[in-house]
């Protein structure tokens, strides 16, 4: 019997493993969220940074990262769904399919920072965007493809086969079907992919550190060829480059940011389980 | 079908053409944006070879203001501080890809799933700033070492941002396990525990593989919370307390000197060419990554 109290212990060491993976986690957002309420106020959310940021708010930040944020939506989800549906719809499984799905896995493997060497160097430098929310915007961009595409993807695959032929069979042309029928249906799916995507653009750091980043500029950019401060590099300023900053701006900063990211991360669940629960096929 | 005028029908099928030929080029535009990333980094970074000599660029000194350019101690701090994440990560990430696949209640399934969701949102420079407020001064204190911004705490940051593409990449290996193995396991008598760590785990292998790829390659691209908790001291980690001394990552050294210096220095052009080494390195442990789904894929027999 005793093989059966081996399987009992086993068990109950799995279950703590996984209870050290989610406590920790949980512990560093509650920690930012006690740390961090104190700071919050109308004031924080809203002003300018003052006396070398050590007083006001972080509003140029934040605005900066929802315009940022905008930006790669606008660029990314275009070519993320298109992308998709080539790889969906019309790729069959050839080694040009391959090699698309390979760049995709690289994409997403590309090391944060060496994407912001390249919107340097190719945005930046090259295009002679100079630093700026459009350089940044793109970069970020380029960066988010892979989340949208691999999820997108599988939104659309879950459509079922006789969606298609029923469409083709009514004398619709193929891009009618897939405009008409495949997209609506994936459209929820699509949308998580690309939730996913710009959350990590918006909480991401070293790709916008040389593209769009301004260590302090307390106003908001005029358009989009303007620097602008961002969030995540707010935060990694007033942590490490600001000497005797209050502690309590550190984590009202680093909570605004957690909030911004964990509420589209929300957004994306809720979307999903929703549909996936009305869903009739 | 009502017969539509022909203009009509011909306009429609030129527009359809358009718009099919958009989406092949967007669907191709993937490769492109690899490519172009390759191309720009070479454009920048080469100079570095020959602005540099061979024995200068693997020495073992990182100090550009005399002109000092080995990568050899930066190299060392990143394979150190993925060494150390992987170690934490892999048994963490493979034990409870098990649990929520093979053990837990479905109530503790739906519970986790999500929680480990979030926990791949959380910004980089969030976990940097917690590391550096809460586990550093820890690490500090209970290890009484002089500072707490070292390699381990860079790796525990580390493998906590790698769980998640762990846990979810070996769930789907485990996944793709057929019930029959499992029913055959049991049915010899086996218990559950022993049909998972005998038949299910060893048939999911190359897939937990794939995972465990992934996720060091995930571990040796992070930049922002490893620049915060590792101290970035470009020193060769030889002596055994390495572990507990601060040490400096590739992208790390990119992240912290690049806007500092001058475009088109040897500097500027230096950190391009670690740029470059990164860009190789995570290529190839996603192509090995890769190989192993593909194969998957071809093979089918396992599902």
């Amino acid at each position: 019997m005793s093989r059966y109290w081996v399987q009992r212990l086993g068990f109950a060491l799995l279950g703590l493993t996984a209870l050290a993976v989610v406590v920790p986690m949980l512990l560093v957002i509650g920690t930012i969220v006690v740390e961090g309420m104190g700071a919050i106020s109308w004031e924080f959310i809203t002003a300018m940074p003052s006396d070398g940021m050590k007083e006001g708010g972080i509003f140029p930040a934040l605005v900066g990262t929802l315009l940022l944020t905008l930006g790669t939506a606008l660029v990314a989800i275009p070519i993320g769904v298109g992308g998709t549906i080539y790889l969906a719809e019309y790729a069959r499984d050839t080694w040009v399919s391959r090699c698309i799905r390979l760049a995709i896995i690289n994409l997403a493997g590309i090391p944060s920072i060496v994407y912001g060497l390249f919107g340097l160097g190719m945005f930046v430098l090259f295009l002679k965007m100079g630093t700026s929310i459009l350089a940044g915007a793109l970069t970020l961009a380029i960066m988010t493809l892979p989340v949208i595409i691999s999820t997108a993807e599988e939104a659309l695959r879950a459509v079922p086969t006789e969606f298609r032929t029923v469409s083709a069979s009514l004398g619709g042309t193929r891009w009618q079907g897939i405009r008409y029928i495949i997209l609506p249906q994936a459209l929820p799916g699509i949308i998580t992919g690309v939730i996913l995507g710009l959350l990590r653009a918006a909480g991401e750091t070293a790709p916008i550190l040389f593209t769009v980043a301004a260590f302090f500029l307390p106003r908001l950019p005029q358009s989009p060829f303007d620097q602008t401060m961002a969030l995540p590099y707010h935060l990694y300023v007033i942590s490490t480059q600001v000497p005797g900053m209050p502690l309590r701006i550190q984590y009202g900063t680093a909570l605004v940011l957690l909030a911004l990211v964990l509420s589209m991360n929300l957004a994306a669940t809720v979307i999903r389980s929703y549909f996936r629960r009305r869903r009739q096929w | 079908m009502v017969a539509q005028p022909r203009a009509e029908a011909a306009q429609a099928g030129w527009r359809e053409f358009i718009i099919e030929a958009l989406i092949r080029v967007l669907g191709f535009s993937t490769i492109g944006f690899v490519l172009l990333i390759f191309l720009f980094l070479l454009r920048e970074g080469v100079p570095t070879f020959y602005e540099v000599s061979p024995s200068n660029l693997f020495g073992t000194h990182w100090y550009p203001t005399f002109d000092l350019f080995g990568t050899l101690p930066l190299l060392l701090g990143s394979a150190l501080v993925t060494v150390t994440a992987i170690l934490i990560a892999l048994p963490l990430g493979v034990a409870t890809a098990v649990f929520v696949r093979e053990v837990a209640p479905d109530w503790a399934r739906e519970v986790l799933k999500p929680l480990i969701e979030v926990l791949a949102g959380i910004p980089s420079v969030v976990l940097g700033f917690f590391g550096m407020h809460v586990i550093a001064p820890l690490i500090r204190e209970t290890l009484g070492v002089p500072t707490g911004l070292t390699v381990f705490t860079g790796g525990l940051l580390l493998a906590y941002m790698a769980l998640p593409t762990i846990i979810s990449v070996a769930e789907d290996a485990l996944d793709a396990v057929p019930k029959s193995f499992r029913d055959a396991g049991l049915a010899m008598g086996a218990t559950q525990w022993q049909t998972i760590w005998r038949v299910v785990v060893p048939a999911a292998r190359s897939g937990i593989t794939t995972a465990v790829l992934l996720g060091m390659g995930r571990a040796i691209g992070e930049t922002m919370a490893v620049m915060m908790v590792t101290g970035n001291a470009a020193r060769m980690p030889f002596t055994l307390d390495s572990l507990f001394r601060p040490a400096r990552t590739m992208t790390a050294t990119i992240a912290a000197e690049m806007g500092e210096v001058a475009q088109g220095s040897t500097h500027y052009h230096a950190l391009f060419g670690i740029a470059i080494i990164l860009f190789l390195l995570t290529f190839l442990i996603n192509l090995v990554a890769a190989s192993t789904i593909f194969k998957k894929q071809r093979r089918g027999g396992l599902r």
